[in-house]
């Protein structure tokens, strides 16, 4: 145990509870919106104290926004599907061609594999309004603009850089002689690959896995542009609360709620595998 | 010779492009017999890892054939070449215990449990390691990763077993001790082995022969005694030999019916003519330069022999080890009475052509080994 003075905890705790407001912040007041009226959300001075109610989130469950001007359809849980769909398919595309790809970068020097791999991380430094046009025209002529398969394709500049660097260096961290004490004991190259590589390595897919899907399921350009109401996600849904009679508030702050909860019961659940994933694969070089 | 276990032809290692890249390993040609254990020894990066990963295959061979038990493997992948390796690193798989590290390759053979069992229990008692059967590899010592390495490998019915240093981390005493457990084993068996080591000892201990290798060329492969006694060449005569062979360089000149070998500092050892065998005298007076060679344990001690100084006296316990500033160099005697020399003192020394080793000045080949010709 280290030794601390009482002055000193005491000045962390402030300092802990200073950083946790800060952040927690945005959080909780969405939180307590979502379950307010326009009406009392929109008040000044804004109240602390109100009268709960779920009718935000019936709007959204139900499919049915009333709002000054009459009773609007939105598609909120269609486009909460919609993210579930797109980002497991997209990280699960990412992983089967990822993984692979990081064990053979990781294990065998061809020549240009480092190029192509940098390549490949080099997706991610494009920004993604400068990739949009172009592949706006192209989807269009081959048929791939608003379909699933289109969207899962783009989101693999999201995914598969990332899952084939981290998951990486967590191969190169299997020291070689195991694989080969394996082989050499009878067992196939391939055999090799999937008893003795990917357990090990199991950790770092996992962490890269997870922050894929963290990724995939924030993005809003790709789906704005590229998908119609029905395939769009929660991140671009969220625009049809801004309606002609006003913004949703409640209800925006209700779907909010309802789009970062699986992603956060996610990061809660694997937050030291994403600590690990982030901090070790990829910046061991 | 039986049947050859091992046959290694014209074998040459590139790192890098053929001709181009680091030559690893040059133009290696070896034979070994069923049954026999031979070492390769060496300084790190002599190639002789190098050698031992090209028939393990984790290496593609750049140039030549190898073949095990008959059979050309240098272009099969691992799994078809049927031979063990222990790893230097251990390389024991972290998610299972000793046993199951060591019954690995018997369950992807397909044997019966009951003979897995039995094969487990012999080889851990072999080599001291029943208590830590249901262990994780994490959770002990590296003395005790090795010997579970080591397990791994013998436990397996191969063409040829390959040791990669294969008791480095393992404790002075119990190393003796397994040294002779396992050549025992190894023979009984009839196994063939190649241990890699760095250990001079080891490789006396264990092998039947040595084959010594510097920067990626094979110095000379032969029995431990042939080694010390009948060294090819400078290298392996200054490389085997604990303390290694005092070496000096010499004018080889005549007078009278005496031979002089004039070495630096003015100092000269003369022999009559007939100190030396014809063979050997004729060769030495063919040469201006030569370099000799003398065993440690061979320098003597007398009173009309040449002048030297001593400079650091040692009593290991069971010998003395003298060093002396002698002809502009330092030379080593080996005694095994305790020896009390003061520092400084004079001393004289004279050494029998019998035991001389006379090597080529320029390539370093050797000339002769007392009264033979190399």
């Amino acid at each position: 145990m280290e030794h601390t003075s009482l002055l000193e905890r005491i000045l962390r705790g402030i300092a802990l509870t200073l950083v946790v407001i800060f952040f927690m912040f945005p959080i909780v007041w969405i939180l307590m919106m979502s379950f307010q009226t326009n009406e009392t959300i929109l008040r000044i001075p804004p109240q602390l104290v109100f009268k709960p109610t779920l009718a935000n989130y019936t709007a959204l469950i139900t499919g049915k926004l009333t709002t000054a001007a009459g009773t609007l359809d939105i598609a909120f849980m269609r486009n909460l599907w919609n993210s579930v769909f797109l980002s497991v398919t997209s990280v699960a595309v990412a992983l089967l061609l990822g993984v692979p790809a990081a064990y053979a970068f990781a294990r065998h020097k061809f020549r240009g594999s480092e190029d192509i791999a940098f390549t490949l991380l080099s997706f991610r430094f494009a920004p993604a309004l400068l990739v949009l046009l172009p592949l706006t025209l192209y989807f269009q002529k081959l048929g791939l603009a608003n379909t699933y398969i289109g969207l899962i394709w783009v989101y693999q500049l999201i995914c598969l850089p990332l899952i084939l660097w981290i998951v990486r260096g967590y191969f190169e961290d299997i020291p070689a002689d195991i694989e080969y004490a394996y082989r050499i004991a009878g067992h196939s190259w391939f055999a090799t690959f999937r008893k003795i590589a990917l357990p090990l390595a199991g950790p770092g897919i996992a962490a890269a896995g997870l922050l894929a899907f963290i990724f995939a399921w924030n993005n809003f350009v790709f789906a704005l542009v590229l998908a119609s109401a029905d395939k769009q996600p929660v991140t671009v849904g969220a625009l049809a609360f801004i309606t002609s009679s006003g913004i949703q508030y409640g209800q925006i702050s209700a779907a909010i709620v309802l789009s970062i909860t699986p992603t956060l019961a996610l990061a809660l659940y694997a937050q030291r595998y994403l600590v690990e994933g982030l901090s070790l694969g990829a910046v061991k070089g | 010779m039986s049947q050859s276990a091992l046959s290694i032809s014209g074998v040459d290692k590139f790192y890098g492009p053929i001709d181009r890249g680091v030559h690893a390993v040059q133009n290696l040609t070896m034979e070994i017999a069923r049954g026999e254990i031979v070492a390769l020894l060496g300084s790190s990066g002599c190639g002789k890892t190098s050698t031992l990963r090209m028939i393990a295959g984790f290496e593609e061979v750049s140039r030549g054939t190898i073949s095990v038990a008959g059979r050309k493997v240098h272009t099969l992948p691992p799994v078809k070449r049927n031979v063990a390796m222990a790893f230097e690193g251990y390389s024991l798989y972290p998610p299972l215990t000793v046993r199951e590290n060591m019954a690995f390759a018997l369950k992807a053979a397909r044997l019966p449990k009951s003979q897995v069992d039995a094969k487990v229990a012999s080889i851990a008692k072999l080599l001291e390691i029943e208590d830590i059967l249901e262990r994780y590899p994490s959770s002990i010592s590296g003395g005790q990763q090795q010997r579970a390495s080591l397990g791994r490998a013998l436990i397996r019915e191969a063409d040829l077993h390959l040791l990669d240093e294969p008791m480095g981390q393992l404790e002075p005493q119990l190393r003796a001790v397994l040294r002779g457990r396992i050549k025992h084993f190894i023979k009984e068996r009839g196994l063939t082995a190649i241990l890699v080591t760095h250990d001079q000892t080891e490789a006396n201990a264990l092998a039947d022969r040595i084959a010594v290798m510097e920067g990626g060329v094979l110095q000379q492969f032969d029995t431990p005694d042939m080694l010390k006694q009948r060294p090819a060449n400078l290298f392996t005569g200054t490389f085997v030999g604990e303390p290694p062979m005092n070496v000096f360089e010499a004018y080889v000149g005549t007078a009278a019916d005496k031979i002089n070998l004039r070495l630096p500092d003015g100092l000269s050892l003369d022999y009559d003519k007939d100190a030396f065998s014809g063979s050997v005298r004729d060769e030495l007076l063919k040469r201006q330069r030569v370099v000799i060679g003398i065993r440690p344990y061979a320098v003597r001690r007398s009173k009309d022999g040449v002048p030297a100084t001593v400079s650091a006296n040692q009593w290991l316990g069971d010998q003395t080890h003298i060093a002396a500033d002698f002809a502009g160099g330092s030379l080593v005697l080996v005694e095994h009475d305790r020896t009390r020399l003061e520092l400084g003192a004079p001393i004289n020394i004279s050494i029998d052509p019998k035991n001389l080793h006379v090597f080529d000045q320029s390539s370093g080949m050797a000339i002769s080994h007392g009264m033979e010709l190399a």
